[in-house]
């Protein structure tokens, strides 16, 4: 079985962001990206299921600037087979174009399972599996801390609020990752030399023939309020006055 | 307690002072350039990040013990070493042929600054295991490498150096432990004192390399001889069979770097096999002298760089003094705790460009092919070596002193970790050459030796750095006033002490430490002003990040007015002679 992976280039987890002067989006340049730490999560999956008998090639796909090529390799060095790039600039899609150009690669790929993160850190959007999985009438199973495969089906432990749920679905189908499905491995320095050699095909949505225009115009970003400095109240009486009219919480 | 490796820098100075792509090219590493050192770099800082810092201070509290089954290391390094091995870091520079990566030294070094940040007693074990497959790689029969080698390169053994005896420690030429050859093999026996990592519980087996003398030997350092010794013989399959008579008697008890077990060493008619020839054990040595005085040099850096990191968060956080209008004042805004970070930053900053500058002389060495550049290559590593660790090291001891300082009474305390790099530091001016050590080497081998010449091309080096500065003219003064001034104080020294060193003998080791950090502060202020101008052109240019650009500028100024002025006074003292410094009688003291 074939499992397509879909990884994104991210701000690093550790880098303070930064919001542009203009206020037109968040300010990415000369900042440290990285590799979406759920979608390393689901690399890290695909990994194992291989490595337990139950895939036999993993591709890892990515859309984005060229630079985004640096987390397919990241890929790659952590094991995966062969990489396809999506070039699309410096574009930044909204989650449907990216489910549709995804669709075409799981059109032609035709792999058993795809799996994704259950969301990027830096847009917190949450969409793109389930809109793959409706644009490829797959069925689906989002948050996933458990993922086992017998024969033709896949059974997915879920994280919902309060509990844990498990589906059955029937493959080929869409996972997506949550935080506690495994911890993934460090890079081996052999691999990352070897993952310089591995495939990685570049192709544009143009080329694919998918049509990407954006229905959705990010009108401004805001950094949060800054904190401001606390005050001293003198007496009980005060604070739960302060409370009730200046917080006005109670 | 966290670590992050400083990756924007180390690229900064990779790729614009080293010239990383260029070396390789040159190298015809076809393998490597700029692109697999950042991958390569950031996954080293995951695993000293994730893996290594958070086992630094708990090693440090737990240390290690000695036990029925030998030493006994601290809990979590075995677990922690095991990830290390498995990634393959230990195989980076070693040899392709033995399942090594055969990545230059330069990128090794560079990696090695993340691993002994993050926990320098750790990383001890795998420094040693490199230095010992550089001189079985170097010197060994292709037998014995075999043997050896491609575990080593896998981090399945560990590797050690077993030089030191009580009475032989500076002075190798008084080593007494004796192999007697006995058919294909020696048998080996003596004491070793200060073995580190001579014995754990990490990997299944241990290849100690061990100095002794011949039964036959000349007296003196022409008749030390280079032996293999394994903790466990290696039967026909290559694996660790019959215990070897190499043990740990004791493990010392130190100021520092507890979680690094220091070891006594006996050996009692151990089977040992010889490195090369007989009596040349201490070229031997000699040979992976530099990498091993350049990686402890490095320590230097590295554990300034990890108390610049805990000393900004505590500067940040530590609220001390209130504004009128009754808000509390983290202490950074003091500035006089701005001083004492920016210190710390701005010589960080001056140590990573010098150490990987050297390291990267070193593979321009090896990989030369014209005989003149190589020649010129390696008598820059010559000169680079002893200030790298003399002046890194003597560096590191205001570093975490100042950490502690900025930490005030909590910096005393234990708990707060500021203590510990102040005590592991303490060590990297003695081990692998004290700085007096280094020092002589600096002013006798490499300077008075061959008159000078060496140190005139580096000087000529930088006074060609200082003119083009001045002709385009584009740093703050500071910087450029302060690189001439200190460069011409660097050509006065060098003319003094080749005028004045034959008339007295004790002249030399008089004013030998002042001469090399005469030296270390001008090497500083050099790259620092090439970075700065770098920096500069890059600003003007639009290209790279602006604010880190700008504030490279700043530390290199602050680098130019704070501590390139110390040149001055090393200078006075060395011009002062050995006088006052040999007058008080002996038996004054």
């Amino acid at each position: 079985m074939k499992i397509l992976v879909a990884v994104k280039r991210v701000i690093d987890y550790s880098v303070k962001v930064r919001v542009k002067a203009d206020n037109s989006n968040v300010d990415l340049t000369n900042v440290k990206m990285s590799l979406n730490p759920f979608c390393e999560i689901a690399v890290e999956e695909a990994l194992r299921l291989r490595e337990a008998g139950k895939a036999t090639e993993i591709v890892v796909v990515s859309i984005g600037p060229k630079a985004a090529q640096d987390q397919i390799r990241t890929a790659l060095a952590m094991g995966a087979d062969r990489g396809i790039f999506i070039d699309v600039g410096d574009t930044e899609l909204n989650s449907l174009s990216i489910a549709k150009l995804l669709a075409k690669v799981v059109q032609d790929e035709q792999p058993g399972l795809v799996l994704l993160g259950k969301q990027a850190i830096d847009s917190d959007n949450n969409q793109t599996g389930q809109m793959l999985a409706a644009l490829c009438n797959y069925p689906q199973a989002t948050f996933a801390s458990k993922v086992l495969i017998e024969g033709d089906s896949t059974t997915v432990t879920r994280e919902i609020d309060g509990g844990l749920q498990t589906l059955q679905l029937t493959l080929p189908a869409v996972v997506t990752a949550d935080l506690r499905l495994n911890e993934p491995r460090y890079v081996k320095l052999p691999d990352i030399m070897k993952a310089k050699k591995k495939p990685l095909a570049v192709t544009s949505p143009a080329e694919m023939g998918v049509n990407v225009a954006n229905t959705i115009t990010l009108v401004r970003v805001d950094a949060p309020a800054e904190r401001s400095a606390g005050i001293k109240v003198e007496s009980i009486d005060a604070l739960i006055d302060a409370l009730k009219n200046k917080a006005k919480v109670i | 307690m966290s670590y992050t490796h400083p990756y924007q820098d180390a690229d900064f100075v990779l790729r614009h002072i080293v010239n990383f792509d260029e070396l390789c090219a040159e190298a015809g590493l076809a393998e490597a350039n700029m692109d697999l050192a950042v991958a390569v770099l950031e996954e080293a800082g995951k695993m000293g990040s994730e893996v290594l810092a958070p086992l630094n201070w708990s090693g440090d509290q737990e240390g290690v013990s000695l036990g029925e089954h030998g030493v006994q290391e601290a809990p979590g390094f075995k677990e922690a070493y095991v990830q290390f091995a498995e990634a393959g870091w230990l195989s980076l520079s070693a040899d392709e042929e033995f399942g090594g990566q055969g990545l230059p030294n330069i990128l090794s070094t560079a990696v090695n600054e993340v691993w002994q940040s993050a926990n320098m007693a750790f990383a001890l074990c795998p420094m040693l295991s490199i230095g010992a497959m550089e001189s079985i790689g170097h010197h060994a029969s292709h037998e014995l490498q075999s043997t050896f080698l491609p575990k080593m390169a896998s981090g399945e053994w560990t590797g050690t150096m077993n030089l030191t005896e009580p009475d032989a420690g500076s002075d190798l030429a008084a080593v007494k432990t004796r192999a007697v050859p006995n058919g294909d093999h020696y048998l080996v026996t003596g004491q070793k004192i200060f073995i580190t990592w001579g014995d754990h519980q990490m990997t299944d087996n241990i290849v100690h390399l061990v100095l002794a003398r011949l039964p036959d030997a000349p007296a003196g350092v022409r008749g030390i001889s280079l032996f293999i010794v394994p903790k466990f013989l290696v039967d026909a399959d290559g694996n660790p069979a019959e215990r070897n008579a190499a043990h740990c008697l004791s493990v010392e008890h130190k100021l520092g770097i507890h979680a690094s077990p220091t070891c006594v060493m006996e050996f009692t008619n151990a089977i040992g096999y010889i490195v090369g020839e007989p009596n040349k054990g201490l070229s031997y040595m000699f040979t992976m002298m530099n990498h091993a005085r350049q990686a402890v040099g490095l320590q230097g850096l590295s554990l300034s760089e990890r108390a610049y990191q805990q000393a900004r968060v505590f500067a940040k956080e530590r609220l001390q003094g209130t504004r009128r209008d009754g808000s509390r004042i983290p202490i950074i805004e003091h500035p006089d705790v701005r001083r004492m970070l920016m210190t710390i930053r701005s010589s960080c900053e001056a140590m990573r460009a010098l150490s990987f500058v050297a390291a990267a002389e070193v593979d321009r060495a090896h990989y030369a092919q014209d005989p003149a550049a190589k020649a010129a290559h390696a008598a820059r590593v010559e000169l680079f070596t002893p200030i790298v660790k003399g002046w890194l090291t003597e560096l590191s001891q205001e570093m975490t002193y100042l950490n502690v300082q900025i930490h005030g009474g909590m910096g005393f305390i234990e708990e707060t970790g500021a203590a510990q790099h102040y005590r592991d530091a303490r060590i990297l001016t003695i081990y692998e050459g004290t700085t007096g050590i280094q020092a002589l080497d600096f002013i006798g081998r490499k300077t008075l030796s061959d008159q000078g010449a060496a140190l005139s091309l580096l000087l000529a080096d930088i006074q060609a750095t200082a003119e083009e500065l001045r002709a385009a003219n584009t740093l703050h003064a500071s910087i450029l006033d302060g690189l001439e001034s200190a460069l011409a104080r660097g050509v006065m020294a060098r003319e003094w002490l080749l005028q004045s060193a034959a008339a007295d003998a004790d002249l030399p080791g008089s004013v030998s430490v002042n001469f090399l950090m005469l030296f270390g502060y001008l090497c500083g202020g050099w790259l620092m002003a090439k970075e700065a101008s770098i920096a500069q052109a890059q600003l003007a240019t639009g290209e790279g990040d602006a604010s880190f650009l700008n504030n490279k500028l700043i530390t290199a100024r602050f680098y130019a007015e704070h501590l390139l002025p110390r040149t001055q006074s090393h200078l006075s003292a060395l011009l002062a002679g050995s006088e006052s410094v040999m007058a008080l009688a002996e038996d004054a003291f």
